[in-house]
């Protein structure tokens, strides 16, 4: 409840401040301006969100798919992750976002690129944290497999892989909140549809509204898949300690 | 549910143990008779869980010479698996499906001896401390495993509930070779067949010492009691090895 007061508090200072100053809407627009035009525009925003959506939702699965996949190698084969993790974190200097241009230059306007942004953009987090908690393994587990005689194999699959998973849900809860800027990102770039690519097209032609009004859908998409991956977390993995 | 094949003596000669880099014990040679409860008592900090543990093979250098069941002082129950999958844990990670299904009526029988029958599908989470120490009990013998070693296994439990245990472990493990690891003499005295104690830096073992009568011994029993203020003397002053 507090945090919605908080919210409409300052939404209301927005108002006044716009009126008061009577700033131009090509500047700063009035919220109820912005409410405005999102109803009016509505068919062209759902369409232009729904692209975007999708965007960030195979971006985040595949993200997921292959940081977690690769986190799985580095745990299982000391040969992979002395050969292949320094790589994976020099590789973190290089700030994705200089990516994007290269990206659209090499898999086009279309979901691709975006999918490809998003993906790059929470592989790290997604590697890094399913790593850790496969290695922080309650060792008495471990010793308990291998008296039961286990092979390496049955012991990463069904102790270390499950005792990681509440690890790997928060890497996932990152990552929802940060795919969404790898695909606005390569939507920037160059696009031919989406959110983005629509608040840049209409911030080009003094839509200024409409551009917040993209803004609003973006916002709640973002707060949509991180909510979305929190409960799938906390439901598929019921064992991981539940905090507030 | 008692062992029916022959349990064999379990054999240390000429052990060397360390706890990282401390050295606690050297030239080490016992034996743990076949077939009976053998507990280990000695002070916090003397090595007898790193015994176990050489025992186990999961010391840096050991080698366990055959197959075992080990139950530690945390019941390490997985907290994915349903009560009886826990059970079945030693089957589940060899991954033989035939055996899985073989020693599933076992495991069911064996959660009804520890009186956990109608708790098999809940999650180890809706247990209480005592009924998690049962399930790992069942899980340690549901192993089915001629030696079973154990360290410290009610030292986490209130008075009651530990005494509940060590009767239904000393009825359980008839027949195997046991070898238990304990701080408290009483327990030593209750649930062995044999007791021998640790001291010393590094350690040395004491001479076996044989209770009278058949375990789980009554605490009552003056004989035992004459023996635990024995047994508290040789913990607070170890005789000169």
């Amino acid at each position: 409840m507090r945090p919605l007061i908080t919210a409409v508090g300052l939404l209301l200072a927005w108002e006044i401040l716009v009126r008061s100053t009577g700033a131009p809407s090509y500047i700063l627009p009035a919220p109820s301006l912005v409410l405005v035009v999102l109803i009016e525009r509505l068919d062209l925003l759902a369409g232009e969100a729904a692209w975007t959506a999708a965007e960030m939702a195979i971006g985040l699965l595949l993200g997921l798919a292959l940081g977690g996949a690769l986190a799985i190698i580095f745990a299982a084969s000391a040969g992979w992750r002395r050969w292949a993790l320094p790589l994976v974190i020099v590789s973190q200097a290089i700030p994705v976002i200089a990516l994007a241009p290269l990206l659209v230059l090499w898999l086009g306007y279309g979901l691709a690129s975006k999918v490809a942004m998003a993906a790059l953009i929470i592989f790290f987090p997604v590697v890094s944290t399913l790593y850790d908690g496969l290695r922080r393994t309650e060792p008495g587990w471990l010793d308990l497999a291998r008296t039961m005689d286990a092979s390496p194999l049955a012991i990463l699959l069904q102790v270390r892989l499950p005792a990681a998973l509440p690890a790997f849900a928060s890497g996932a809860r990152i990552a929802a909140a940060i795919a969404p800027i790898g695909a606005v990102i390569g939507e920037w770039v160059g696009a031919s549809a989406g959110l983005g690519y629509l608040m840049t097209l209409s911030l080009a032609r003094g839509q200024t509204p409409l551009a917040f009004a993209a803004l609003v859908l973006l916002c709640l998409l973002g707060l949509a898949l991180y909510y979305a991956t929190d409960w799938l977390g906390r439901t598929l993995i019921p064992w991981q300690p539940q905090g507030d | 549910m008692t062992y029916l094949s022959a349990a064999p003596p379990l054999i240390v000669r000429d052990a060397r143990i360390a706890y990282g880099e401390r050295l606690v014990a050297e030239g080490l040679s016992l034996e743990f008779p076949a077939g009976r409860t053998t507990c280990l008592l000695g002070r916090s900090g003397v090595g007898k869980t790193s015994l176990l543990r050489w025992l186990a093979g999961l010391q840096a250098g050991s080698v366990r010479s055959q197959p075992i069941a080990y139950m530690a002082q945390a019941d390490l129950l997985l907290p994915w698996l349903s009560v009886l999958d826990n059970v079945l844990l030693g089957y589940r990670l060899r991954g033989d499906r035939s055996a899985l299904l073989a020693a599933e009526g076992r495991a069911r029988a064996l959660l009804g001896d520890v009186g956990l029958g109608d708790r098999a599908g809940e999650s180890p989470a809706r247990l209480s401390g005592g009924m998690r120490q049962r399930a790992a009990l069942a899980r340690t013998l549901c192993e089915d495993r001629p030696v079973v070693l154990m360290d410290e296994p009610f030292a986490h439990l209130d008075a009651v509930t530990r005494l509940e245990l060590q009767e239904l472990s000393a009825r359980l493990l008839a027949g195997r070779t046991a070898v238990l690891v304990t701080h408290d003499p009483l327990e030593a005295l209750r649930m062995g067949h044999q007791v021998r104690v640790l001291a010393g830096l590094p350690f040395v073992i004491g001479p076996p010492l044989e209770p009278p009568g058949d375990v789980p011994r009554g605490l009552a029993d003056p004989a035992v009691l004459e023996l635990h203020q024995h047994l508290v003397r040789q913990l607070r002053d170890p005789p000169p090895p």
